[in-house]
């Protein structure tokens, strides 16, 4: 029965119509897959009778031929999403037995398409980290090793756990969600497909807010189709987050057979950046070759501010996590650590509830808020925003798409990096210009280094035009062909 | 800030030992705007509620959730804003300011800073002296609410309700042109007055849903605006008065002491009427200030401002300006009647028809001394326009006296009914067949024969004789008939 697990998104859709197999056998075999993969950490909490109940009425749907777009798929959740109930925590101890009265509405999009739910993914703390040792339940283990080298690796954060699962095969796909990389960067480091969607794609609607105006939801999946077709449940316009976008949401899944002949693909010059290790350089070229080949118009583009990006982004995004994290009092819900008075349970409730990189960026982002430094630190940044997005503009007048490294090197070990928090926030360098710009972006595996990790490639569309990036992705895809780690875990 | 150096008149001027000084105050209202829902969630916002009933997951700041504008909300400030004759931005922005308190579950209060959605207006004022005083609006923002502590439920631990979180308010930002506590009073009744004109906030201070802090300083006159003190708890108008006089006080000794005066915030203790400070400058929290994330820049159209202007009552000004042109009222009883539009309206409907000045005095004089003397409001009087009218039209016909029309308006204040039909089932009507009255007047001259003599040298003396008669007629004897018999009879003509 665990040959299920290894089948894409698209191949148990055709599976469930043809009466291969019920959605009930699809999601034992998974949970059988998640209760032996403990040792990857990627659960942190597993919903069996949940799966088991969504899958039974799966199999009804399917019987009564009233199939849902994603029926009988099961998903994994990254902790960060809400859901109704159930564990709710982003993966923090200041959020302890939180389960809340109610269902995010990216998730419950998912649910009324017939997705099957296996439970609640790590992830680094509240999604700040790139390695997802920030978690209050652990570090996850990256399903992938360096040849003939048990040492264990990353698979990147914020949403390690959830690029582990899909890698692992422990789920069909899952939801992550991406501030400055948090999704492409974990699809790159474990040969799995992450989109990252326009700001205001999907809604952030029973997301714990990290950084509000860069948070996206997106999914993680093994192939660019499976990214496609979970793209489309989860995207749409939500009133009740007034900055998500009423845009139709189209079926991206034509864009997958489009041809790329004439499409004009941009190569920044500034992301060629010093010390990247040459393997991320061929492989680039690998990839401008095969758009070439493909029949697109191959541009070099400058953005020049691309250099101010990452220092900017780690001032608004801390700024906005200092404020959003202020709710976490110990006052309504989650721990509390009583104390002598009121500041002091609020002092020990948040020394103790929040991790170091929490307690690092909360105190980055409080300090370039106040009085006197905000100028020089918050309204720079934002003005640095500004002309990065320009940038973008400018060269979305010349290319349709962009095609990048997603990180500047592979997966690292556990443990390698985690001392210094610079060295850790350059693995962002790549992906966190598209979210201060706002922009859709996707990485697909296309290519494993000397050591046998998987490197990925990095598309990067005009706001809404995330059918441009399956339409690349494909060609990435298509060339570099599909990686899967060798099970050593399970 | 700064321009502004209105000079107060010598009157307003305060004594202090070593001369006299100005006081400048400036107000900043926070104004409960008049909505079934909050500002950014749908929970209710209904009074008096039992804790934290009225709180939704946006309220209690549970993870995930976010703001979405009540647009009902913007459209009662930009309204309030039109009513204040001030610019209403078409462009506005919300900010957070960032703080920790358990009333405040977000840990910041979404509020407006750099961008707010009312920018320049004025309040007029017609003080008892006949000054008219310009009270500048430096700007209108719209923010949350934050709950309430309750400190007094339990005797170590503090309650919360979250009841009041994220009901929107208005902060009205009046530029310090204000110079003593009378007007300081004068500028927050009319601003309630024009608030409650609006239907934007109920002006209601006992419960909360009108607050005042009062931005008091002082200066020789002719001077640079001196420190100000911020003084906080201020929840009546008489209050306010009593703030200012004892704030500006405390601050001409020290100044006169050779001290100087703090920038700081004080709070007013009603039982003392003092004020005492609550924290210095240097305690002042940093907010952190910045635009909110989750809600993007409020953009208004034109045409939606326009409609809401077009839909504005008459405001007091305008209705006062208008009530002594049509109906001849004095400048004086006009104010007293559009001080609340309820009483204007009750005194249009008496005036419909009829002598307007008349409905005006049994208005102000008789109607609102009764609902005083019982403690009722005019919305809930037991007389009607109608039968206050009936009333009036009984004496212009001369069917009854001024003084029977006190007594029926007692009667009618007690046990209701028609005024007409009262007055014919008690015979409450005045007599006014000269016979009758001639051998009343006739009665009297003759017992008080002394006093008749009298009266021929002492004219005055008839009014005792009319006073007799009509004490004889039970006062259903037209007094003018009776006034034009006395004088016949005694021969003082």
């Amino acid at each position: 029965m665990s040959d299920l697990t290894t089948l894409t998104i698209a191949e148990l859709r055709d599976g469930y119509a043809r009466g291969a197999f019920s959605a009930r056998e699809v999601a034992d075999a998974y949970l059988a897959a998640i209760a032996a993969s403990r040792g990857l950490n990627a659960f942190i909490h597993e919903t069996p009778e949940a799966a088991r109940a969504m899958a039974a009425q799966s199999d009804q749907r399917l019987a009564e031929g009233a199939a849902r777009p994603l029926e009988g798929i099961p998903l994994g959740i990254k902790d960060l999403f809400c859901t109704e109930g159930i564990h709710s925590q982003a993966a923090s101890h200041i959020l302890d037995g939180f389960a809340p009265p109610y269902e995010s509405t990216v998730t419950a999009k998912l649910w009324d398409d017939g997705a099957v739910m296996l439970g609640k993914l790590n992830m680094d703390e509240f999604a700040m980290g790139s390695s997802n040792e920030s978690s209050y339940y652990g570090p996850v283990t990256n399903p992938w090793r360096r040849n003939g080298d048990e040492t264990p690796l990353v698979p990147g954060g914020s949403s390690g756990g959830s690029a582990a699962a899909v890698a692992a095969r422990l789920c069909a796909g899952a939801t992550a969600t991406d501030t400055g990389g948090s999704i492409r960067q974990p699809a790159a480091f474990t040969g799995t497909v992450g989109v990252k969607p326009t700001y205001g794609r999907c809604s952030r609607w029973g997301i714990v807010a990290f950084a509000s105006s860069l948070d996206q939801a997106g999914p993680l999946a093994r192939d660019v189709r499976d990214a496609a077709i979970l793209m489309r449940s989860m995207a749409g316009h939500d009133p009740k987050d007034t900055t998500s976008v009423d845009q139709p949401v189209p079926d991206y899944e034509p864009a997958l057979d489009q041809s790329v002949k004439g499409l004009r693909v941009g190569v920044p010059r500034e992301y060629r950046v010093d010390g990247m290790p040459a393997e991320v350089e061929r492989l680039w070229e690998d990839g401008v070759n095969w758009f070439r080949d493909a029949g697109a118009e191959i541009v070099d583009v400058s953005l020049p501010h691309t250099k101010y990006a990452l220092p900017a982004y780690y001032i608004v995004a801390p700024a906005e996590a200092s404020s959003n994290l202020a709710r976490y009092d110990g006052v309504r819900y989650g721990l509390r650590v009583e104390g002598d008075d009121l500041i002091d349970m609020y002092e020990k409730t948040r020394a103790a509830g929040f991790g170091r990189e929490v307690k690092r960026r909360v105190l980055i982002g409080t300090y370039v808020l106040s009085a006197g430094y905000y100028d020089a630190y918050y309204l720079k940044a934002q003005k640095v925003r500004t002309l990065i997005k320009q940038d973008f503009e400018h060269a979305f007048d010349k290319v349709d798409i962009l095609l990048t490294p997603t990180t500047p090197n592979a997966a690292f070990g556990i443990g390698e990096v985690s001392g210094d928090p610079v060295q850790m926030y350059i693995n962002d360098i790549f992906t966190v210009p598209a979210n201060m710009a706002g922009l859709p972006g996707i990485s697909v595996p296309a290519g494993l280094d000397a050591a046998g990790l998987p490197l990925g490639l990095q598309v990067i569309a005009k706001p809404f035009d995330e059918a441009a990036l399956f339409r690349g992705g494909m060609v990435i895809e298509r060339a570099a062909g599909r990686f899967a780690p060798t099970d050593w875990w399970s | 800030m700064n321009k502004a150096v209105r000079e107060a008149a010598s009157q307003k001027l305060v004594e202090g030992a070593t001369g006299r000084w100005e006081i400048v105050v400036g107000m900043e209202v926070h104004a409960q705007v008049t909505s079934q829902a909050k500002l950014f969630s749908g929970a209710s916002t209904r009074f008096g509620a039992d804790p934290n009933t009225n709180v939704s997951l946006v309220d209690a700041a549970m993870p995930g959730m976010l703001p979405v504008i009540n647009e009902f909300c913007i459209a009662q400030a930009v309204r309030t804003g039109l009513g204040l004759q001030a610019k209403i931005n078409l462009r506005s922005v919300f900010d957070r300011k960032n703080y920790f308190y358990p009333d405040l579950p977000q840990g910041y209060q979404i509020s407006q800073y750099s961008d707010p959605l009312v920018g320049e207006g004025v309040v007029q004022l017609d003080m008892p002296d006949g000054e008219r005083v310009e009270v500048g609006i430096e700007r209108i923002h719209v923010e949350q609410d934050a709950g309430k502590s309750l400190h007094d439920q339990h005797p170590a631990k503090t309650y919360v309700d979250l009841n009041r979180t994220g009901v929107a308010l208005m902060e009205i930002v009046s530029r310090p042109d204000l110079r003593s506590a009378d007007e300081a009073r004068a500028y927050l009744t009319k601003l309630r007055t024009i608030l409650r004109y609006l239907g934007t906030c109920d002006g209601n201070m006992e419960e909360g849903s009108l607050r005042a802090d009062i931005n008091v300083s002082v200066r020789r006159p002719g001077e640079p605006l001196g420190t100000r003190c911020e003084v906080k708890n201020v929840n009546s108008i008489r209050f306010i008065g009593q703030a200012i006089e004892h704030e500006a006080r405390r601050q001409i000794d020290l100044i006169e002491d050779g001290g100087t005066v703090e920038q700081e915030t004080r709070l007013f203790d009603p039982r003392t009427g003092a004020t005492r400070s609550m924290r210095s400058k240097e305690e002042a929290h940093d907010y952190r200030y910045f635009p909110d994330p989750d809600l993007l820049p409020l953009e208004l159209e034109q045409s939606w401002v326009d409609a809401i202007a077009a839909d504005l009552p008459e405001l007091p000004d305008d209705k006062k300006a208008r009530l002594i042109a049509e109906y001849g009222l004095s400048a004086y009883d006009a104010g007293i009647l559009v001080a609340d539009w309820e009483t204007a309206d009750f005194f249009e409907k008496v005036a419909a028809g009829r002598d307007g000045k008349a409905a005006a005095n049994w208005v102000i004089n008789d109607l609102l001394g009764a609902l005083n003397r019982d403690g009722r409001d005019i919305t809930d009087s037991p007389l009607s326009p109608d039968q206050l009218g009936a009333i009036i039209e009984l004496i212009g016909e001369e069917v009854i006296s001024g003084k029977i029309a006190k007594e029926l308006f007692e009667i009618v204040w007690t046990e209701g009914g028609d005024p007409r039909d009262i007055v014919e089932a008690r015979g409450l009507k005045q007599v006014t067949d000269t016979g009758a009255i001639e051998a009343a007047v006739d009665e009297v001259i003759s017992a008080n024969p002394d006093k008749a003599e009298q009266a021929k040298a002492k004219p005055n003396l008839a009014g005792w004789f009319v006073g007799q008669v009509m004490k004889a007629t039970g006062g259903k004897a037209n007094p003018q008939a009776v006034n034009a018999l006395v004088k016949k009879k005694l021969g003082v003509e």
